[in-house]
């Protein structure tokens, strides 16, 4: 069994088989970070770059990380001290630094597509870090991962993401990697933020908080991105914490013990209290441990296929 | 022809292929390669030839876990680590039977060596990586690794390098149920279930109980075509 294709783009499309393999394989990488010494050498040689072209600090340690631990040799380009600033396009940058003899590049870029794009242009193995608002596959998969481990299994699992909908990428991975898996996925948010449509997906659409806890085993609270916050999707954050924001309060009135998760970094106290993300509901350290095991688990099984 | 076998292991494969088509001719006009070549033809006719059943298979764990006790003068600070999948069992099998003899509980583990394959980039099928799951910290134990074959030593090297990545152990012995030689790294095991000398055109397989449903050991011939009209064309030359 191996992945049908070289490269990691989204979740949408993939199958049950190839989903659960990567989850699988990440059990044996999960190990590896307790040990003493966290490193093995499967890809000894192999040089992985990553193309950052938007901010971020823990998609970008979480994968430097995992290239480091399997062996590889990193190298790490951010956009402020690049030649994207004296107006190079994203194919030139890519065949350039693919000139230099690499194995795999991992890109996030604010482009929805550019992750597709970059695959057709180089020879590389291409790992997708978050295309605009697109996909974000290997948070979909270690937010599956934390799910599975804290559940046992995802079928039948309901998971609702909540929150803004409209520009989530994390919440489009999401919605295609636990239905493919079998989980019964649903949404929350004000309308605004929701996409039209979306329930053509299989999901459910709530509009409200407290019409979704009652029948949930875990909620995904996204980060609300303050920098749209003025762009008038909802009249103002105090109100949005008041409907949407995830409280401990609300938590506890649901009669089984509900699961927190959140991509991060989190606006405490807006779309999630801060006594519920240190409570324990909250999986959230968890799922950034877990990510490490993700990431390794997709670079070894990209990396190491002919 | 013992000696041939010997040095054709020492070889790369293509220099292999044409020192075997030299020493056929060599060898065709002489006696003894004709009866080599007949009990060669009664092999071809077995086919599968079990050398070790059910009873001679717990026999020979019994006295391995014997002489694993008396070489390390009881099990203090002895630990099992199989290699996976039937390592995995035999090593369970040989710390059941070291329990029984020193009445006292031994640790075991299993080692996953996927990751340090030297062959991982250039298999066409991914092999499936599975859990090393060592409970116990390694650094100053004497570490009993266990597998089934010991062939070309590729595991073992692979295994020295996993279990070395956990810890420091103060000694590692190696155990095998059978050694059917061919050796490509300079590697010996410590304990030796029962020596086979094979051919290359032979292969051993070990059948346990936990997953093949019995206890034994086969010698198999692989029916190698192209290898056996290499030998067919080496007669009419």
């Amino acid at each position: 069994m191996k992945l049908s294709s070289r490269h990691l783009l989204g979740l949408e499309g993939m199958s049950k088989e190839e989903l659960s393999l990567i989850l699988d394989t990440a059990v044996s990488f999960r190990e590896i970070l307790d040990r003493p010494i966290k490193k093995v050498p499967p890809l000894q040689g192999k040089t992985v770059v990553n193309l950052f072209f938007e901010s971020s600090t823990r998609t970008r340690i979480s994968f430097e990380l995992a290239e480091r631990r399997l062996s590889a040799d990193v190298v790490s380009f951010t956009t402020a001290a690049s030649s994207v600033s004296k107006g190079e396009t994203l194919k030139d940058t890519a065949r350039n630094i693919e000139a230099m003899k690499i194995d795999m590049v991992v890109i996030r870029h604010a482009a929805p597509g550019s992750a597709h794009f970059l695959s057709r242009v180089v020879a590389a193995n291409v790992i997708n870090a978050g295309d605009g608002a697109h996909e974000h596959p290997t948070q979909g998969l270690l937010d599956m991962y934390t799910l599975r481990e804290k559940f046992g299994s995802l079928e039948g699992l309901r998971v609702c993401i909540v929150g803004d909908i409209l520009h989530s990428r994390v919440a489009r991975s999401n919605i295609y990697g636990l239905s493919t898996m079998g989980a019964q996925v649903s949404v929350c948010g004000p309308e605004t933020l929701i996409p039209r449509e979306i329930e053509k997906l299989g999901l459910t659409v709530y509009h409200r908080l407290e019409d979704v806890i009652p029948h949930v085993d875990a909620l995904n609270v996204l980060r609300i991105q303050l920098e749209r916050q003025k762009s008038g999707f909802f009249p103002s954050l105090r109100e949005y914490h008041r409907y949407f924001g995830v409280t401990k309060e609300k938590v506890d009135r649901a009669s089984i013990p509900i699961i927190i998760m959140h991509p991060g970094p989190i606006n405490r106290d807006v779309e999630l209290s801060a006594d519920l993300a240190d409570s324990d509901h909250s999986v959230i350290l968890q799922q950034v441990t877990n990510g490490v095991a993700i990431r390794m688990a997709v670079l070894y099984l990209l990396g190491t296929s002919n | 022809m013992f000696c041939a076998i010997d040095l054709r292991s020492s070889m790369s494969s293509g220099v292999r292929e044409s020192f075997c088509l030299a020493l056929h001719l060599l060898l065709s006009g002489l006696p003894s390669y004709t009866d080599w070549r007949l009990s060669h033809f009664e092999e071809v006719q077995m086919k599968k030839n079990k050398v070790i059943d059910s009873a001679g298979f717990r026999r020979t764990v019994n006295r391995l876990a014997h002489e694993v006790v008396e070489r390390n003068k009881g099990t203090e600070n002895v630990a099992v680590v199989g290699i996976r999948t039937r390592g995995e069992f035999l090593a369970q099998r040989i710390a059941k039977k070291i329990e029984e003899i020193e009445g006292k509980a031994i640790q075991v583990g299993t080692l996953d060596i996927t990751l340090y394959r030297d062959d991982l980039r250039g298999r066409l099928d991914q092999p499936h990586l599975k859990s090393t799951e060592i409970l116990f910290d390694v650094t100053g134990k004497v570490i009993v690794l266990v597998d089934d074959v010991l062939f070309t030593g590729r595991t073992i090297r692979a295994a020295l390098n996993a279990l070395t990545d956990l810890g420091r152990p103060a000694l590692i012995e190696l155990l095998v149920l059978i050694d059917r030689g061919h050796r490509e790294l300079p590697i010996k095991a410590d304990f030796v279930g029962k020596s086979i000398p094979t051919s290359l055109k032979e292969e051993i397989k070990v059948l346990m109980s936990e997953t093949d449903g019995e206890d034994c050991v086969f010698l198999n011939h692989i029916d190698d075509q192209s290898s056996g009209n290499r030998v067919e064309g080496g007669t009419a030359r």
